[in-house]
């Protein structure tokens, strides 16, 4: 029986609402839970979840909606009290820790306080995203906007306004980015250095900058530039300032650039930007095998290589061909049938270096994949459970291992599976330990597999530094107790796998082509630009946990508490818009 | 005057707010100052506009000892029956320059307190307080209360007008600024600001020459009563609220009120104009053997003294009271006051919170802030039982109903030409 409790004008953050309602699809008698802010998407969400009910329709985006499915009647009010106590007991932990911090609630006063922050994080729900972007951008803020779902007609021309008022929007869809050794949105602490990083990609840029960390480089500025900016539309806008800004920092000694490939008509434009940055760059187009280097732009394969060419660059040596390390193959005795691999990644990059690798070596042919499933052909499948067709009102796998243990489950069943591979991603935004969280699945799957006679490898790469905030050697002691076989890094991991299966990646050294000329000119860089690199102080609209992870890292963020617009009433935005503007002498 | 944007005219009302500059002149019966009473059987009500048969049962209560008092009746079954045939005429204090607590219930020999704003020339009214425990704006009406009342009537009222016409009249911004500092938020606690008001009236009032018990039952009741000063100030809001609002253009709420069944609002640009929701049930803490079940719902004009930039507005002024009214501590009171910022125009330089780092008190409600934001103002309430007569069982916030600034917010941009 399906019950409907609506807490009026109770605006709750959608990630705190979705580990509340993880919390209570644990409490007993509960078959089944739902709690969300009641926007029409939301509200869809309810339905397709089998949780509509009449009362639902009556809730504004600035209530909360508790749909729950309970045989007991008297479970409700109980469900209710232990939702409130949860959510008092998540505002009561930041509140006691943060009593004297800086909280604002409208623009006024956020550009009151913060106006001395040179660059704002955006994660408001998606609908409002590119109106707060435009925002931002005209109060003279560079933009990080975590925000997913804006248009890519909104996104080139917020881009083009930010390029044209000496600004920097990084995203849409921005994950991660540092600036000047601080975490933006989901991001691993790692030391600051001379590797200045541009990326479209953002587990991407965790990859690369976890491994330059553990090679005792560092990386100061890291940034995001979301994943379509280099598609045709939006012409590689925040690409391109991103490649100027790092080319004129005078601390940053090797620029690396991390993309899908960019599309045909801003192709050459991007790559002859890359050869005319004075300072060395490696580049690496995610699912391009490339052929060869030119002398000042190197070309990697794998982020594990374009990291390493970094270091080496840093260093003042050129890629040699030798920077994957062979892999050391682990003694696995594998039944006949036990052929095919299977990759469960909470990374998208991650999972898509994963496909690229299986896809390259095994000669699959197989076509790019759609929703999340990046590689499916025979029986070797590749998937981001962080796309959307899997997050749809549940958190993201880096979050909450759920979704990862029923895929490793049913795989584990499967006779003919060879392997299986995982990726930790540790960072800010990530949960706490989610090798302890996986560990049990990971003994019953292998032990079951046992049971039946078949040895069944997983094979795990933890991305992360001894600097984030979980406990990495923790994370690297739960994975080796469960018997997981560790790689280095996730390159690492997936050669592991291919050559468990028998397909050992087959490594060809590079040329070195002589230097190329460039018909581009590096853009001018704004002083305003210039300031996000030594950003000490950031506006973060949205998700408080963003805030925390800067204030933590040594630098402070003024915290807005963003709630839509008269409370997402189109009629009274319009009215408010026209009180904002009216004069008073003459009417409008 | 013409403003050329709604900043400018918000601008100009809240300047008005902190020009205001009321004064207690004198304590006269309703009736001397306001006409209304001179026509017929009249009650004066808080709120906005309401029918007898809608008031919630407290207030129904306040009625039928007013028409005791008054000698419309000499038994609760006939002040009753009067109240509802209709013969008794309703009017909202607001509607007279009045304000009245609780269920605001004024009749026309209550004594009330004279405030002028000296900057405006315009007067405000509202009784005294009563004291705590059975009274009348509670919806008490037995016997200890209307001779209460009587007593009022016949020698309080008397003897502080006396003594005010002995003296100059009272700066009461003087008084605020004073108690402020001394922890009062003039809502729900009012203690220093009632012994600094017993502090400048004694000397007067020991000087007259009347009958010793008068004397010594006048300066016992005000040293009894904590919250005395809460009508003045609540006259002395009002008084400035209604100077600041002869500027007819902006959408600064310039007051809030409930009568227990709506709460309205009015905003500079609609002038008398209310905006009106269903009034919500306060939160807070609970005396013992009550809890928010026997609570009755939001009443009382005193939210003038929040349109003011003092009560809920000025939280952090008060933190010893803050977890009587059911907020966590010191932060929880921060943050609210904070969070009052947030929908205010400006601050109040000449009343600086000392635990606010001497901010001024925030001023100047904008509606359009309401809207945008969905804060909505914090008022600290006493807690009326839902029954008639047993008095105060709590105290907490309430915040106003959000149509209310929705529709003010609506009428006032459709009046200016707005078309959807």
């Amino acid at each position: 029986m399906l019950h409907t409790v609506i807490e009026k004008n109770s605006y709750q953050d959608s990630i705190v609402l979705m580990l509340l309602t993880n919390y209570l699809e644990t409490l007993d008698g509960v078959n089944n839970v739902q709690v969300m802010m009641g926007t029409p998407a939301n509200k869809d969400i309810f339905k397709t979840g089998g949780l509509a009910t009449d009362e639902l329709e009556a809730a504004t985006p600035n209530d909360m909606v508790v749909v729950l499915d309970v045989d007991n009647e008297d479970l409700i009010d109980d469900v209710v009290k232990k939702a409130k106590v949860y959510l008092d007991e998540q505002s009561n932990g930041s509140d006691d820790e943060n009593s004297g911090e800086e909280r604002v609630k409208t623009w006024d006063k956020a550009l009151e306080v913060a106006k001395d922050a040179p660059v704002a994080l955006i994660s408001v729900p998606g609908v409002y995203a590119a109106g707060e972007v435009e925002k931002a951008l005209d109060a003279g803020k560079n933009v990080f906007c975590f925000s997913d779902n804006v248009t890519i007609e909104d996104e080139a021309r917020l881009k083009q306004m930010a390029h044209e008022k000496g600004l920097l929007l990084m995203g849409p869809d921005c994950g991660t980015g540092i600036a000047n050794g601080l975490p933006l949105a989901f991001a691993n602490r790692v030391r600051k250095g001379s590797i200045g990083i541009v990326g479209a990609s953002g587990t991407g840029i965790q990859e690369v900058t976890a491994i330059i960390h553990k090679m005792g480089e560092g990386v100061t500025n890291a940034i995001g530039t979301g994943g379509r900016d280099l598609k045709a539309q939006v012409q590689g806008i925040t690409f391109k300032d991103s490649i100027a800004l790092l080319d004129q920092d005078p601390d940053v000694k090797v620029i690396v650039a991390i993309s899908k490939p960019p599309a045909k008509e801003v192709r050459d434009d991007a790559v002859d930007l890359l050869r005319a940055a004075k300072k060395p760059v490696v580049a690496i187009f995610l699912g391009e095998k490339p052929e060869a280097h030119e002398k000042g732009l190197y070309r990697a394969y794998t982020l594990e290589e374009t990291a390493k060419i970094a270091v080496g660059l840093l260093h003042g040596q050129e890629p040699t061909g030798n920077e994957d390390v062979a892999v050391k193959v682990p003694d696995v005795k594998l039944q006949p049938q036990q052929k095919y691999i299977k990759g469960y990644y909470s990374g998208g990059t991650l999972a898509y270096e994963a496909a690229t690798l299986m896809n390259n070596t095994l000669g699959l042919h197989a076509e790019n994949g759609v929703d999340g499933s990046i590689l499916k052909k025979d029986g070797y499948e590749v998937l981001d459970l962080g796309d959307d067709v899997f997050t749809q009102g549940r958190p993201h796998p880096m979050i909450d291992a759920t979704k990862r243990k029923e895929m490793m489950v049913s795989a584990g069943q499967d006779p003919e599976t060879a392997a299986i591979l995982l990726d930790i991603v540790l960072g800010y935004g990530t949960t706490d330990d989610m090798a302890g969280d996986l560990k049990d699945t990971i003994i019953k799957v292998k032990a079951d597999a046992k049971a039946e006679g078949r040895e069944l490898p997983v094979i795990a790469t933890i991305v992360g530094t001894d600097m984030d905030p979980q406990d990495y050697s923790q994370q690297q002691r739960t994975l080796a107790e469960a018997g997981v076989i560790i790689c280095e890094n996730n390159a690492q991991a997936v050669k592991t796998a291919l050559a468990i299966v028998g397909h050992p990646v087959e490594e060809t050294p590079l040329p070195i082509l002589p230097e190329a000329p460039s018909n581009v000119k590096m853009p001018a860089v704004s002083d305003k630009l210039k300031e996000m690199l030594t950003a000490t102080r950031f506006l973060n609209i949205g998700l408080e946990s963003f805030a925390e992870a800067i204030n933590e890292s040594g630098g402070s963020a003024v915290q807005f508490d963003w709630k839509p617009i008269a409370g997402g009433n189109v009629e009274l935005q319009k009215a408010l818009l026209f009180l904002n503007k009216v004069d008073l002498k003459v009417g409008v | 005057m013409v403003y050329k944007s709604i900043d400018e005219a918000n601008q100009a009302v809240v300047s008005k707010i902190i020009a205001g500059s009321p004064f207690l002149l004198d304590v006269v019966p309703a009736i001397d100052v306001i006409d209304e009473f001179k026509h017929g059987k009249v009650l004066l009500h808080a709120g906005p506009p309401i029918t007898y048969d809608k008031m919630i049962d407290p207030v129904q209560g306040a009625c039928i000892g007013a028409a005791m008092f008054e000698g419309w009746a000499d038994n609760e079954d006939d002040a009753r029956k009067l109240m509802e045939s209709g013969e008794v005429t309703l009017i909202p204090c607001h509607h007279v320059d009045a304000v009245g607590p609780m269920g605001g219930i004024t009749s026309a020999h209550m004594p009330v307190v004279v405030v002028e704003n000296r900057t405006d020339g315009n007067r405000a009214y509202c009784t005294m307080n009563e004291g705590i425990g059975a009274v009348l704006r509670f919806g008490a009406n037995g016997p200890e209360v209307i001779d209460r009342l009587r007593w009022m009537r016949d020698v309080l009222g008397p003897v502080l007008s006396k003594a005010l016409q002995t003296r100059e009249p009272l700066n009461v911004s003087a008084l605020i600024a004073k108690a402020i500092a001394m922890g009062d938020e003039f809502h729900q606690r009012n203690i220093a600001a009632s012994l600094a008001f017993l502090k400048e009236m004694s000397p007067s009032i020991v000087a007259l020459d009347i009958d010793q018990k008068d004397k010594e039952d006048v300066i016992q009741f005000l040293a009894d009563t904590d919250q005395f000063f809460l009508n003045i100030m609540m006259a002395s809001a009002k008084s400035v609220m209604d100077g600041a609002r002869q500027i007819q253009e902006g959408t600064i709420v310039t007051a809030m009120c409930r009568n227990g069944y709506e709460f309205g609002i009015r905003i500079a640009g609609m002038g008398d104009e209310w905006f009106t929701g269903p009034v919500n049930t306060p939160h807070g803490l609970y005396f013992s053997g009550f809890s928010e079940d026997d609570a009755s719902p939001d009443m009382g004009d005193s939210a003038i003294t929040e349109t003011f930039g003092v009560g809920g507005f000025a939280m952090i002024a008060a933190p010893a009271v803050t977890r009587f009214v059911g907020t966590g501590g010191f932060f929880d009171a921060l943050h609210t006051s904070e969070d009052m910022t947030e929908i205010t125009t400006a601050s109040n330089p000449n009343f600086p919170i000392p635990t606010w780092d001497f901010r001024g008190i925030s001023i100047g409600i904008d509606a359009r802030k309401v809207v945008e934001t969905g804060i909505l103002p914090v008022i600290n309430t006493g807690i009326a039982n839902k029954k008639a007569g047993l008095g105060q069982i709590g105290a907490g916030t309430v915040n106003p109903p959000m149509e209310a600034f929705e529709k003010a917010v609506l009428a006032y941009a459709k009046k200016l030409g707005f078309e959807e």
